[in-house]
């Protein structure tokens, strides 16, 4: 076990110094490229707050859609090709619902500001 | 200094011009170089810009139509009244400029979170969509025997082109291969009509003034197809900017769009325009994965195509949108 800060709190104390204290001292191509990168660390501390739990939701929906274990990235291999081949598609029950959960918690992670995200949020997830 | 080269040239080829002053290099990747300039002249400044690929870099990317039909197509597309910039001169050995072309520049603005958002562009915002569709429907007409020589493409032989990319990325989505699976099912088959194609006309490419689209920019994947495909490629939703209920790039209806492409006497095909969409929707997200893997691999190792390889995951809520809609 690791000590702590955590991972999540020291990219976050980066990431809130670099917005706080050197924004403001930026300007030009160089504060874009900031933006830039303080939309990275942003977009790690996401990740790192809530990848554990979204994956195992994720195996947990592969295992029961594919009748089969692996990592996330295997049954992910696993399920592209079913598709691929036609013996999933979006009649099989339970694919639409664990097409959607997945994008959904991609999204909250990668672009949570999207648009059709939030219009999808606000059916309820 | 460039300066110095267009000097020379613009004296060769515009009759009065003493020079060239403020030239200034817009953007730029490694091959292809875009730079605004004015051409001194008794009779005022006349603002330019030129397009080229500087020495050495001769050849095009496999699907780019290459700058000198680009430049032959803004000119047709000028002289059929598309709102294209007129085409001054075509670069020659002697310029020392590489190769490429030298147009008028137009006033205006491409960005589209501003004309989406901007007081100035207000007014046009309303009639952008129907004005779109009559721009689309001059340019599909565009007479074919006096078109430069382009790659042909229709909708059988770009599903096969993607999957390959897709594949090649060697990145597992299941979105995308319910998408690719979708088009192979709703595969439209050829075209009745082959027209030019812009293959990039988007929000982002238009040149746009308080009076509507000024001029159509960025011909460089234009070729030879369904002319459906540029109203698919139109409304992607990536092309919409978060105004995701404006399907024309943010700006108005699909009615509207057709009924301005059909004021000219062309007709619309939806089934088509809804394929093209879904493919176009997959196009950037194949894109996407491609910025990610030069990022990864090669000479670009910059934060900014490193976020792009992250917003594939847009696209994949928009083809589940498109593919699998969820009830209002």
């Amino acid at each position: 076990m690791q000590d702590e800060p955590t991972p999540i709190e020291l990219t976050k104390s980066v990431a809130d110094f670099l917005r706080n204290d050197i924004t403001p001292l930026i300007s030009g191509h160089q504060a874009f490229k900031l933006r830039v990168a303080i939309n990275i660390l942003d977009l790690v501390t996401r990740q790192l707050t809530r990848e554990e739990g979204s994956d195992a939701a994720e195996v947990e929906r592969l295992r029961a859609l594919l009748g089969a274990d692996g990592s996330v990235t295997e049954l992910n291999r696993a399920l592209a090709e079913r598709i691929a081949k036609g013996e999933v598609d979006l009649s099989t029950p339970g694919l639409a619902e664990h097409l959607w959960a997945t994008t959904m918690d991609k999204l909250a992670v990668d672009q949570p500001n999207y648009a059709s995200y939030k219009r999808e949020l606000g059916r309820g997830g | 200094m460039i300066e110095a080269e267009l000097s020379r040239s613009v004296r060769r080829w515009c009759k009065g011009a003493t020079g060239v002053t403020g030239a200034a290099k817009l953007s730029g990747g490694a091959s292809q170089e875009t730079w605004r300039f004015d051409i001194t002249h008794p009779d005022g400044a006349i603002g330019a810009i030129l397009r080229r690929s500087p020495k050495g870099y001769g050849a095009a990317p496999t699907r780019a139509a290459g700058l000198a039909a680009e430049a032959q197509l803004m000119q047709l597309a000028f002289e059929a009244s598309v709102p294209s910039p007129r085409v001054m001169h075509v670069l020659v050995p002697e310029d020392d400029l590489g190769t490429g072309f030298i147009m008028q520049r137009i006033e205006g603005e491409t960005i589209a979170r501003k004309i989406l958002r901007d007081d100035e562009y207000k007014a046009a915002r309303p009639h952008l969509a129907r004005q779109i569709g009559g721009i689309l429907a001059g340019l599909h007409r565009l007479p074919k025997d006096k078109l430069p020589e382009l790659r042909s493409r229709g909708a059988s032989q770009e599903i096969a082109e993607f999957e390959r990319d897709y594949r090649s990325l060697n990145w597992p989505k299941p979105v995308f291969e319910l998408a690719l699976r979708w088009l192979r099912d709703h595969d439209p088959g050829p075209s009745t009509e082959t027209t030019l194609v812009h293959g990039d006309f988007r929000n982002g490419n238009l040149i746009i003034g308080a009076d509507g689209v000024r001029a159509v920019l960025d011909w460089e994947l234009a070729h030879l197809g369904d002319p459906m495909e540029d109203l698919g490629w139109v409304c992607v939703n990536s092309w919409r900017f978060g105004e995701i209920d404006k399907p024309v790039g943010g700006f108005g209806t699909r009615e509207d769009l057709f009924a301005g492409y059909e004021a000219v006497g062309r007709k619309v095909d939806p089934a088509r325009v809804k394929f093209w969409e879904v493919m176009g929707t997959l196009r950037w997200g194949i894109m996407c994965g491609g910025m990610m893997q030069r990022f990864r691999e090669g000479p670009d190792h910059s934060m900014e195509r490193a976020m792009i390889g992250r917003r594939a995951s847009e696209t994949e809520i928009d083809l589940l949108r498109l593919l699998a809609p969820r009830g209002s």
